[in-house]
């Protein structure tokens, strides 16, 4: 399969997955090891930066993980960009997830913020990887300032309910220079699978892992999904072609 | 503002309808996607004891979809016991002739070493109403002082004007509670005959004051055995459901304060019992998957060491109730007593072996 590039890495597994909700961090180490997953998202609020042996920290001190820290709990462009700089010296990474959610109940993001501080961010030399609504436009908008990658949500963030928005995900995916993770919402391995099929370029998964009774297994679960709905996006690109239709009646006189 | 909500509504009424929900209501609030507050009345409602099993189990798991395996550990951090209200509950109230006392910067700090040193990083400040002795300028203070050693900062003190918690927003807060205590006024000035709190209004007025000043999070709630806790849950579940909708960029909390015996008052008992309460947990839950839901150590162990599965999500632990009782406990200070008094490890040792992780920092000043 294809290696996913991202800025100047490249990712083996297309998997990126969250901290939060785990019943301990060793189960939360035990279980992001399991899924193979290579880029973990972890939430600056939850983490104490000036404490070298905070305990979230040292469970996630592993070179398979790449570390993106994310600004959860901001409400505006202004609050993002501080704690991303704050951020940034902690932990040694210029790669952010930019969440800005002024919403506490539903926690979707607001477009407008994002996008202010998405622009401060690229200028200021960040690998900006954006969480937003599923909306085509603003996932341009978005990448005209040069956001290295979109995460169009699936549904509410934590819902588990797969999809929902899979009509303008499809649009998204179609018009996309840049890479984009289906963030939030997936629920079940088969959510995961479905989006790859799709062709979406990784998945965000947290709360479907995080919270199943066996969390270790459900990452493993994740990490075959996701690999079955690479392969098989990658396998249908290659040996279907789009122009390739039944002939139908509507033409027959055509050919007379 | 709420007030003018609340005069649509009225008491009588609103008890007859709980109390006239059948177990057909009861069902379909349980088999509902979103539930309204029709739905929450029927789910406290006495139709609902019997399905109590049932809300248990939908409570925990929506709990857990939303929240995870975690559970937010605060502690509060009485100040001062100075009082100029009368509450007919309450050990600090103004005719209760005990000994008064309001912490200086030294005694803040070495109660700040205490709470520090048993991991805690949410911090409660909690005062009495003496706009004299504990007024904005001494919350602002203390704010300044306990800052640098938390990573929220939360109150619980007489209700500000929008302004003022602006101020303290700035200087660092993130979190009001404010209890209505109850929404039946007619009960609330039997029980509060003295001081600035006997207004009702200007209290009840207090969450649009904290919503327009943009506080991160409230806590809302009314103090179980005051008046008949179905109606009064109602009120303030109609309340928080007002406030989400008008003040959608805060995030709200719900308590569960059952009245306790405190030095001064006799025979203080609250008419809600163990069984009603969890009945009351989890029909906020079922009603409302993302409000967090709080509870303190006027709870017993047994109690509290299940509450997780009923949908609470925030916990203190540890607890003094008297201004420097951390320090050096005096228990003739208290507000009231205390049911649990393990100490945060032995609650947590517990937590872990029920599989949740505790959470000790869930905020950073950086972020505001």
């Amino acid at each position: 399969m294809e290696l996913l590039q991202i800025a100047d890495h490249s990712f083996t597994s297309r998997l990126f997955t969250g901290t939060g909700k785990f019943s301990s961090s060793q189960l939360m180490e035990e279980a992001l090891l399991a899924s193979g997953s290579e880029l973990v998202t972890v939430a600056l609020k939850r983490v104490d930066l000036g404490n070298k042996e905070d305990e979230i920290l040292n469970h996630l001190n592993h070179k398979q993980f790449k570390l993106l820290p994310n600004t959860s709990g901001v409400r505006t462009a202004k609050e993002a960009i501080f704690a991303a700089q704050l951020a940034r010296e902690a932990l040694e990474t210029n790669w952010l997830k930019l969440e800005i959610h002024p919403d506490p109940k539903y926690l979707m993001p607001d477009p407008i913020e994002t996008l202010k501080a998405a622009e401060e961010l690229v200028k200021m030399g960040f690998v900006v990887m954006p969480y937003i609504g599923a909306d085509p436009v603003v996932c341009r908008r978005l990448e005209d300032i040069g956001v290295a990658v979109v995460m169009p949500l699936g549904s509410p963030i934590g819902s588990n309910s797969g999809l929902q928005t899979k009509a303008m995900l499809e649009i998204i995916i179609d018009q996309s220079n840049v890479p984009v993770v289906v963030d939030a919402g997936i629920g079940m391995p088969s959510h995961a699978a479905e989006a790859m099929e799709m062709g979406a370029d990784a998945v965000l998964v947290n709360t479907a892992i995080a919270v199943s009774n066996d969390p270790v297994n459900m990452g493993i679960a994740f990490e075959k999904s996701v690999e079955a709905g690479r392969m098989a996006f990658e396998a249908k690109s290659g040996s279907v072609s789009k122009s390739a239709v039944a002939s139908s009646p509507m033409t027959e006189f055509l050919n007379n | 503002m709420f007030d003018k909500v609340l005069e649509t509504q009225e008491w009588g009424d609103v008890k007859k309808s709980i109390y006239a929900k059948t177990a057909l209501d009861v069902e379909n609030a349980l088999a509902a996607t979103k539930r309204n507050l029709e739905d929450f009345k029927a789910l406290i409602s006495p139709a609902a004891v019997p399905y109590l099993d049932q809300m248990v189990e939908l409570s925990s798991t929506l709990t857990k979809r939303r929240f995870g395996n975690t559970m937010q550990m605060y502690i509060p951090l009485y100040l001062s016991n100075e009082c100029n209200n009368i509450c007919t509950y309450c050990g600090f109230s103004m005719n209760n002739p005990i000994q008064r006392k309001t912490l200086s910067d030294e005694e803040i700090l070495k109660e700040v070493a205490i709470i520090k040193a048993m991991k805690f990083d949410h911090v409660l400040i909690v005062t009495g109403e003496s706009s004299g002795k504990v007024g904005v300028d001494y919350i602002k203070n203390a704010i300044e002082i306990v800052k640098p050693h938390f990573a929220s900062i939360s109150i619980e003190v007489q209700p500000l004007e929008e302004d003022e918690y602006k101020e303290l927003i700035n200087t660092g807060l993130n979190s009001v509670y404010v209890y209505q205590e109850t929404y039946r006024t007619e009960t609330y000035k039997v029980h509060h005959p003295k001081g600035r709190k006997s207004n009702f209004n200007y209290r009840v007025q207090t969450p649009d004051r904290l919503g327009a000043a943009k506080v991160h999070r409230m806590g809302l709630g009314v103090l179980l055995g005051l008046e008949d806790w179905r109606v009064d849950s109602f009120f303030c579940a109609a309340h928080l459901s007002y406030l989400e909708r008008k003040y959608w960029q805060t995030k709200y909390s719900i308590s569960f304060p059952r009245l306790r015996p405190c030095s001064g008052v006799d025979g203080l008992k609250s008419n809600l019992s163990d069984k009603e309460l969890a009945q009351l947990i989890c029909a906020y839950r079922i009603f409302n998957e993302e409000v967090e839901l709080s509870l303190s150590t006027r709870e017993e162990e047994s109690f509290r060491n299940n509450c997780m599965n009923l949908g609470i999500t925030s916990i203190s632990a540890g607890s003094k109730t008297s201004p420097g009782g951390y320090a050096n406990g005096k228990e003739e200070l208290e507000q009231f007593e205390i049911s649990d008094d393990r100490a945060p490890d032995d609650f947590v040792k517990e937590l872990k072996l029920r599989g949740y992780e505790p959470v000790w920092k869930d905020w950073d000043s950086m972020l505001a």
